[in-house]
């Protein structure tokens, strides 16, 4: 784990995602960069460069020639070419390159269409008022264990059709996936074959019981006349799991965690309920909480840096949300901010494929916790907890509610 | 005063539909699409304005 590698000193040579010191409080450290670098370097995952300002950030993001989805978690696992079903990648269509990037995506955007999305709002919102009414009338409540962590599993448990009983497990999968970047290759790998076991089984039950759900919709598409491989079916479905569930955690706990700490926004929210939508914006660019990964396609000078083939990339949607360049009164939180060009579902052809839905459920999560609860605050601020690794959200969450 | 997406820019990020529905609608794959000719009648000009200002993409532009 984390604490047995040496802590980060200067985080223009040696950066680490997974430093106490980023974990807790990335922002300075970001700001710091911008200025200093703006591409910070590390030896450590084998090698690693983080453009710190929003220019960058774009330029990679954009440029699918020098960096490629081939991995998009940087860990100390490097996959080979061998390692990989090309053309597909791991998930499709996050780890897919262009050209197939874009049937793959193409296959999965009507399924996450606003349209399609929107109806799923009256079940949002009654998902989080059963999470509510479990918190009975305690005094303190969780809202990262008892609330935020529920709502997308609930949501993707639904779409994707698989039991219930499972949630936990969901949860299991993705910090799997993605908290536990220190774990070694072997012990990656280990967890990826089991994974792959229950999709595998759930897939089967879907082929034996097709029903209307994205499981059965992933069954049934096809790529030019043909159903799609396994492992693409596997894959989307996996990415669903790990790009739906953990992200909108994230993004919903630590909008709660900075309404418990900011009377004013909070009383503005509850009395202003038409800043919802604006609110929801601010939350996103201030909290983002996806970073994602590239590898490095070939050899090339990018900004100065000498980026070798293999080298990751971390790209920073958040250190981006943050750039003075591009935001007045960047580390400002504003509630009513109404020009907002915010990056955190991404930019270019990735974009978050489920970014309906990730505002729908945050905006909606925050609607039905300040309707129950119109004033609260932290209960034990050193008690909260941020998630280590390219999703960063509050965990542990302790709100005093009455 | 008319509103146009640059569809090769546009990769789907909502907000425009989410800003001004009365101006801009959504496709099948969810990218932006412009309602009608895209004429921005007065009362709309602060909405087609914020529109443009929040594409992550800066696929909106507005043509006097
Ligand atoms: C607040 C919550 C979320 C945030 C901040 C977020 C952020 C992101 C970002 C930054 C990317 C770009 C990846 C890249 O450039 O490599 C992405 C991709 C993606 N996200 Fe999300 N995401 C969220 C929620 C969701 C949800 C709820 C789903 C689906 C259930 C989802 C599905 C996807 C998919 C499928 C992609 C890949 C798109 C592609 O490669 O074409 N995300 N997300």
């Amino acid at each position: 784990m984390s604490h047995t590698k040496p802590l980060v000193e200067d985080f223009a040579t040696d950066f680490d995602h997974a430093d106490p010191q980023w974990v807790n409080n990335p922002y300075p450290i970001w700001e710091d960069l911008r200025t200093r670098c703006p591409v910070a370097h590390t030896d450590r995952y084998g090698g690693a460069w983080f453009p710190a300002t929003h220019e960058l950030v774009s330029r990679v993001a954009k440029d699918t020639e020098n960096f490629t989805s081939r991995s998009v978690v940087m860990s100390n696992l490097r996959p080979t070419d061998e390692d990989l079903p090309a053309p597909i990648g791991i998930a499709p269509p996050i780890t897919s390159d262009p050209p197939f990037h874009a049937i793959a995506r193409r296959l999965v955007l009507p399924a996450f269409s606003p349209g399609v999305v929107n109806a799923l709002e009256p079940q949002i919102r009654a998902l989080c008022n059963s999470l509510l009414d479990d918190m009975g009338d305690a005094a303190v409540v969780n809202g990262g264990t008892q609330f935020a962590q529920y709502i997308p599993v609930g949501v993707i448990q639904q779409m994707l059709g698989f039991p219930l009983e499972d949630i936990e497990m969901f949860l299991q999968i993705v910090i799997d996936v993605l908290d536990s970047i220190d774990s070694t290759a072997e012990d990656r790998q280990a967890t990826g074959d089991k994974n792959r076991a229950y999709f595998e089984k759930q897939i089967q039950d879907h082929i034996d019981n097709p029903r209307d759900d994205f499981t059965t919709y992933l069954l049934n598409a096809e790529i030019a006349g043909t159903k799609l491989e396994l492992d693409h079916v596997i894959g989307t479905i996996l990415l669903t799991l790990v790009a739906g569930i953990d992200t909108t955690w994230s993004a919903i706990s630590s909008s709660l965690w900075h309404l418990a700490q900011n009377p004013d926004d909070l009383a503005r929210l509850v009395n202003e309920p038409e800043l919802i939508d604006v609110a929801v914006e601010e939350f996103l660019r201030f909290y983002a909480p996806v970073t994602m990964a590239r590898l490095v396609a070939k050899d090339h000078d990018f900004n100065g840096c000498p980026m070798k083939k293999d080298d990751w990339v971390l790209l920073g949607f958040p250190a981006a949300n943050r750039d003075p360049e591009v935001f007045e009164d960047a580390d400002k939180f504003i509630i009513d901010r109404r020009e907002n060009r915010h990056v955190a579902f991404g930019l270019g052809i990735h974009r978050c494929a489920g970014s309906n839905l990730a505002r729908l459920e945050l905006k909606v999560a925050i609607q039905e916790f300040i309707k129950r609860y119109p004033t609260f605050t932290l209960e034990n601020p050193s008690e909260v907890t941020f998630s280590p690794g390219q999703v960063r959200g509050a965990r542990n969450l302790p709100i005093r509610v009455k | 005063m008319k509103v146009v997406i640059n569809a090769d820019a546009c990769t789907g990020q909502g907000r425009c539909f989410g800003i001004a529905p009365e101006l801009f609608d959504f496709d099948d794959l969810g990218n932006g699409v412009v309602k009608g000719d895209g004429t921005v009648t007065p009362e709309l000009v602060e909405k087609a304005r914020l529109a443009e200002a929040n594409c992550p993409e800066h696929a909106i532009s507005i043509e006097e």
